[in-house]
């Protein structure tokens, strides 16, 4: 696979005057030359795995917004409209590759393996993250915006240094551009030629804010100033995406250091269940990003090459509804922890005063109960 | 094993080179700890012994030391981050407070971060503003942090060997005005990191103490001897957890207890320290405990910093009250009011108990 990124500064970013993309909304291919070599492997048997894939978290994504609704989850961050550049960013990094999400790309977690009961024991308050990060090479979810882009370079930091050729990625949105970390997260990146792919969710809102609160210009032109070459790229385009990662993801693989991969998506739902996007956006603002569905657009160019589409609706709707039982499921059988566990794991060496405030409270509620 | 004479800055160094040969992920990070070798010579020599990929030279950004850190111990490292100066540590906090200090607990033990912060911290070096400061409180109040101190070149040395091998992340902090203080360092000599101790055995008065001022603390006590008064100074070594159980030992044997730190009072060590001595061993106290603190002001001035530290006088007086007992330096300087000579607690003047 080549790396398509020249290297003079004034080539350093690329999709600026429109973002890049091979699929449009009608779901007819266009060639791209930045992309195109990138995406030479993907068939008919990887469209619809990707198809499959975006699937799944739209359904996961459907569930859980149902079950916070009907007061199961106490929250849910929807993904809505976003699939193409989460699932193209998941399957443009390899299985080993870490992972830095925010809380908009916790289901990710189960295309990463992870049990539904775990991905969702957080929004039901039963825990402050499910998963073993180790095990599915996907860090916990961070709720600070930005703070995980610092993480994301020191483990990129740390993999060079240890001579391996995996890679990290950090997951942020257009908010967090605008906190220092993200721009500290560049200049050390840059400074270290860390492999780490910064991917940048422009979901166009920060809660209720535009993105034009957040920056004048593109996002992706910040790269540029730390020496970071950037792509921005149609988020609604699955294929666009995967090639922009995939590229990013094998610089940084070849000692090329970092870069920045602008997703411009949007957000089609509330920011969480408690938020109301009616006080803040306009109804043919939405229903323009509607028409670019992500999904809708790849099942368009299923058809037109022909794939056998009804066959893999069918195979996409019995991995949803399997994962939908699952996610539902997981979210009754999900069960408080022991009162107990409140006290664990805050050392890994326990002190003496944290043991002695344990032993306080049992007795307390052991008091108490006995007065039942 | 026979000592070798080091200053405490120096002793630092050694054990930041001694845990680097032991451990092969021990990794050092920071503004100008490489060739500089730091702004303190703390790190001196140590990147053209272990290169700069384990002694890295760092972009001037507090946060990213910190967060990028963070993403190392992810990766199996075991990081050393040096923050230069602790009025520097404040962009910082966020990744301290809200990332390093809970990933443990967040992850429900899966993930560990055994990184250490050093941190120079406090007065008396006569440095402009931002130079000086004790922000420990700060950190004290974090659970998932622990926060330890050092008095001497032998307990920076064993201590910060004992923070590095932690597998809870740890903020050392240095206290710079004593960085060239002399001292024997046995390297063999392993600590705990939750332990005080006491450094000299005295019946009248605990004074505990952390840091620099526990050099100002055992002046006092020697002082004090010379008007019968036996102080017994216990070093905190660890700030937090305080390890409570020695200093309710040793006031149950006083009965009074003096705390002295540079910090500001207000929501402070010694509010925490003096709390949890009331709670567990009132019954034990002859008299109220006092404390010797800085001023609930920003570090003065250098000019003025010699008012501001908790010196050697005002923990004096500070034990004399405890013990009930008219200050001899005091009455040199003016004779309190019968008004006030009579709300003393009790009669003791002239002469310990």
């Amino acid at each position: 696979m080549s790396i398509a990124i020249p290297a003079p500064r004034s080539e350093l970013i690329e999709g600026l005057d429109a973002p890049l993309g091979v699929l449009d909304p009608e779901g007819s291919r266009h060639p791209s030359p930045v992309l195109d070599d990138s995406l030479a492997d993907v068939d008919e048997s990887a469209l619809t795995d990707l198809y499959v894939d975006m699937s799944v978290l739209r359904r996961v994504d459907e569930e859980s917004f149902a079950l916070a609704r009907q007061g199961e989850l106490a929250l849910w961050p929807p993904l809505r409209g976003q699939e193409a550049a989460q699932i193209g960013a998941l399957r443009g990094v390899r299985d080993d590759d870490f992972l830095f999400p925010t809380y908009r790309e916790h289901p990710l977690a189960l295309l990463r393996g992870a049990d539904p009961a775990e991905v969702l024991s957080v929004w039901k308050g039963m825990a402050l993250s499910g998963w073993d990060p180790f095990a599915h090479r996907l860090a916990t979810t961070q709720i600070i915006i930005g703070a995980q882009t610092l993480h994301a370079t020191g483990y990129a930091m740390a993999a060079r240094r240890d001579g391996g050729d995996d890679i990290a990625l950090a997951f942020f949105g257009d908010g967090a551009t605008s906190e220092g970390d993200v721009s500290e997260a560049m200049v050390f990146a840059s400074s270290f030629q860390a492999p780490v792919v910064f991917f940048c969710q422009n979901n166009q809102y920060a809660i209720s804010e535009p993105v034009r609160v957040q920056s004048e210009t593109a996002l992706a032109l910040r790269a540029t100033g730390f020496g970071i070459p950037a792509l921005r790229v149609d988020g609604n385009d699955v294929l666009a995406v995967l090639a922009a990662v995939r590229i990013a993801a094998e610089r940084a693989r070849a000692g090329g250091g970092a870069t920045f991969v602008e997703a411009v998506t949007y957000r089609m739902g509330p920011h969480t269940t408690t938020d109301d996007p009616g006080r803040y956006r306009d109804e043919a603002e939405v229903a323009a990003w509607a028409a670019k569905d992500p999904i809708e657009r790849l099942e368009r160019h299923l058809e037109r090459i022909g794939a056998p589409i009804a066959r893999i609706r069918e195979e996409a709707r019995i991995r949803c509804d399997a994962i939908a039982a699952q996610v539902r499921a997981g979210a009754a059988h999900t069960t408080a922890p022991d009162t107990e566990t409140m006290f664990d794991d805050v050392y890994v060496a326990p002190t003496r005063r944290l043991e002695r405030q344990r032993a306080e409270h049992l007795a307390f509620v052991r008091s108490v109960e006995g007065l039942r | 094993m026979s000592a070798e004479t080091l200053t405490l800055g120096r002793a630092i160094g050694r054990a930041l080179s001694d845990a680097m040969d032991a451990d092969p992920a021990v990794v050092l990070m920071g503004e100008d700890i490489g060739r500089l070798g730091g702004v303190f010579r703390v790190t001196d020599g140590l990147q053209a012994r272990f290169g700069a990929d384990r002694v890295i030279d760092s972009p001037l950004a507090e946060s990213a030391i910190v967060g990028t850190a963070v993403g190392m111990a992810y990766r199996g490292a075991c990081p050393v981050v040096e923050i230069q100066f602790d009025g520097f540590v404040f962009p910082a906090v966020d990744q301290i407070v809200a990332q390093v200090a809970r990933l443990h607990y967040r992850t429900h033990g899966r993930v560990r971060m055994p990184l250490t912060i050093r941190l120079p911290y406090g007065g008396g070096i006569g440095s402009v503003e931002h130079h000086g400061e004790s922000p420990e409180a700060y950190f004290a109040h974090t659970p998932g942090l622990r926060v330890v101190t050092a008095s001497s070149p032998q307990e920076a040395y064993s201590t910060l060997r004992a923070a590095i091998a932690s597998d809870d992340p740890v903020v050392f902090l240095e206290p710079k005005a004593r960085y060239w203080t002399k001292g024997d360092v046995d390297v063999a000599i392993v600590r705990d990191i939750e332990s005080a101790q006491v450094l000299t055995r005295g019946r009248d008065v605990t004074l505990a103490a952390y840091g620099s001022v526990v050099q100002t603390a055992l002046e006092a006590a020697a002082a004090a001897v010379d008007d019968g008064i036996e102080i017994e100074v216990i070093d905190l070594r660890s700030i937090s957890p305080l390890d409570l159980d020695a200093v309710v030992a040793s006031v149950e044997r006083t009965g009074r207890l003096v705390v002295a730190h540079e910090a500001p009072g207000e929501a402070s060590v010694s509010s925490e320290l003096i709390t949890s001595v009331v709670e567990r061993a009132f019954a034990s106290l002859e008299a109220a405990p006092e404390r010797v603190t800085g001023y609930d002001t920003p570090y003065p001035p250098s000019a003025l910093e010699s008012h501001y530290l908790p010196g050697l006088d005002r923990i004096l007086d500070a034990v004399d009250r405890t013990l009930g007992r008219r200050s001899s330096r005091t009455l040199l300087r003016h004779e309190p009011s019968e008004r006030a000579r009579d709300a003393r607690p009790a009669v003791l003047e002239g002469s310990a108990r």
